[in-house]
């Protein structure tokens, strides 16, 4: 990424120098260590000060875990179910069954492929209308079994195709958003990546939201706000500033209930431990409502989406 | 002149309460505009006598909240609802043109408070509450106290168990509110879905355009959802969508009649009719049992 440049340089001179033989030249040790310290101190300084449009680009990193990493993880048991049962099977939407620590639960989540080919099979996680149904579908069977729902956010957006279009994108969304507020079981959202606008919202709210703390969840893309502002899709840094699409922002406005941090660099430089750090706050979240009525979820959940919102006036 | 420029003259006057009947009277019959479907020269009192839809190509030009209610209501049946209930600035956002600037303006253009007029009324003698967006406003964007508004009247309709009628225009979510703006898709669609377990009635008339996070929440969550002749209604913006294929776009896309032919709504009304024939669904759809 653009604003880790100064850092892969030193790095890169730090494993030159590692590969020279040191016993002709003591003082090379010497020189290590001070890099060594040096690459240490400013790994401190890039990544404590992130600015929101630089978490933007790490929630947006090829190698961060993705929604399969997690089921492969912190699941077993994992039944996948396909279709929409009008049109399609729509692979960016990951619908199914898993076992998480001894708990059935339902998932849901965007899926964004590991590589060229997956990604074009999937979309790049970018949902058509048929997710979106298959999904709807997902939520009423849990709701019908009482399982509870796990989801996993990671889209730049629903597509914006013709076809898309024409087959009710904005129907298909509305179908989600009316379903998974009635559903009479837990629902948790776990911000992993990305959240574009109403493809993430479509299986992006419930009783708990846990986001990593370089997930970023908004309104509209900074490219799409920029454009729109200033007419220059370049200025998304300052867009993404004025969106407060951060975890941080999020839980500061009571609308995220967990930040769960990240290593130094992002999800993608340890995966194994996010992906567990996720898994306890999943399991916990899920342990704080298993005991909730299934009327009293529903009225916690209305109310809870009830109470956002600034506005002036009684 | 064209027909652009008279809304620009017309939105100097003030709002007045939606109770009385559109000020046909105060417009001269002498004024000439051009429609914007055939590019005739009208009659304005003539435009207006057909309710803003060209006599000569069926051209239906937008209109106000304040007009639309008037158009569809019994008279003197509406009151008003939550009319103090406008946007506060909450990301204190001051890129590009500062948001608290834009509502003031849009409140001042329009003598609207907010995008959205919410009331209690008659349509062909049936008691619903209403709700109509009005697009001179920021784009009826659903910001905070737009979303406010409509979860507000799908409550009132369920606690009153007349049925809901919304009439939207918009340009979506109202993104300098961030998140919160999104998160009223979620809340009005909650209310929607609760009114619906409720047994109560929800027409929906989507009205040109309506579009992003609108139809993607509330408005096709309806019973029955009509939309007027020649309406854009869609998820994702034309532009964006020709941008994203690089190709052109068909005609009529996004459009009522595409949407008709696709399955998406189930019926396209003129607008010269729309009063009837919303009271004649009505009359089919009476609140079930509790
Ligand atoms: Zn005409």
């Amino acid at each position: 990424m653009e604003f880790e440049r100064p850092l892969a340089e030193l790095e890169d001179k730090l494993a030159s120098l590692k590969r020279v033989d040191l016993t002709d030249q003591p003082e090379l040790a010497a020189e290590i260590a001070e890099l060594e310290a040096e690459i240490g101190r400013i790994r401190e300084t890039l990544y404590t000060g992130l600015t929101p449009w630089e978490r933007v680009q790490i929630a947006r990193h090829p190698e961060r875990p993705k929604t399969d990493d997690y089921l492969a993880s912190l699941f077993t048991d994992v039944v996948e179910l396909h279709g929409d049962r009008l049109f399609g099977d729509d692979e960016a939407m990951f619908a199914g069954f898993g076992t998480l620590r001894g708990r059935r639960v339902a998932v849901l989540g965007h899926r964004k492929g590991k590589n060229t080919h997956e990604n074009v099979r999937r979309n790049f996680g970018s949902s058509h209308p048929e997710g979106f149904r298959k999904a709807e579908r997902l939520m009423h069977l849990a709701d019908r079994f009482g399982l509870p729902i796990v989801t996993f956010l990671d889209t730049a957006g629903a597509y914006p195709g013709i076809e898309d279009e024409d087959r009710g994108q904005a129907l298909a969304i509305a179908g989600c958003l009316a379903a998974l507020s009635r559903v009479r079981v837990p629902v948790v959202v776990t911000a992993i990546g990305e959240g574009g606008s109403g493809g993430a919202l479509a299986i992006g709210f419930g009783d708990r939201l846990i986001m990593l703390e370089n997930a970023y969840y908004s309104v509209i893309s900074p490219e799409m706000c920029a454009t729109i502002l200033h007419k220059d899709a370049r200025r998304a840094n300052e867009a993404s500033a004025c969106l407060q699409l951060t975890a941080a922002d999020l839980l500061r406005r009571g609308l995220a209930d967990e930040v769960v941090p990240e290593p130094l660099g992002g999800a993608h430089t340890d995966p194994p431990a996010v992906i567990e750090a996720i898994g306890d706050a999943l399991d916990a979240a899920l342990v704080s409502l298993a005991g909730i009525s299934r009327e009293a979820l529903v009225v916690a959940r209305y109310e809870r989406l009830r109470a956002i919102g600034e506005f002036t006036g009684e | 002149m064209p027909i652009s420029d008279w809304f620009k003259a017309r939105e100097q006057r003030r709002y007045t309460a939606p109770t009385t009947t559109v000020s046909v009277a105060d417009v001269p019959d002498g004024v000439w505009v051009r429609c914007e479907g055939c590019k005739r020269t009208l009659y304005m009192g003539d435009l207006e006598r057909s309710e803003m839809v060209c006599p000569s190509c069926g051209k239906h030009h937008d209109i106000t909240a304040p007009e639309r209610l008037a158009l569809l209501i019994d008279e003197g049946t509406f009151a008003e609802m939550d009319a103090d209930l406008s946007s506060g600035d909450p990301l204190d956002f001051t890129s590009g043109k500062a948001y608290a600037d834009q509502v003031v303006a849009a409140q001042e253009r329009t003598g609207l408070p907010e995008a959205i007029v919410t009331g209690t009324a008659s349509i062909g003698g049936h008691r619903v509450v209403i709700g109509v967006m009005d697009f001179r406003f920021i784009g009826a964007s659903m910001g905070s106290a737009v979303g406010e508004k409509i979860a507000r009247a799908f409550e009132m309709a369920a606690t009153l168990r007349h049925p809901l009628v919304m009439v939207t225009a918009s340009g979506g979510a109202r993104m300098q509110e961030g998140m919160l703006s999104l998160m009223q898709m979620a809340k009005t669609s909650a209310a929607a879905a609760r009114l619906a377990e409720m047994r109560v009635p929800y027409v929906a008339v989507l009205t040109n355009p309506t579009m992003g996070g609108v139809t993607a929440s509330f408005a096709t969550l309806a019973d029955v959802i009509i939309a007027e002749p020649g309406a854009l209604i869609g998820f994702a913006g034309p532009r964006l969508v020709e941008q994203t294929i690089r190709k052109s776009l068909p005609k009529g896309f996004q459009t009522a009649e595409a949407l008709l032919e696709h399955g998406m709504i189930d019926m396209v009304v003129d607008r010269r009719e729309l009063a009837s024939t919303l009271a004649l669904v009505l009359g089919y759809l009476q609140p079930g049992d509790e």
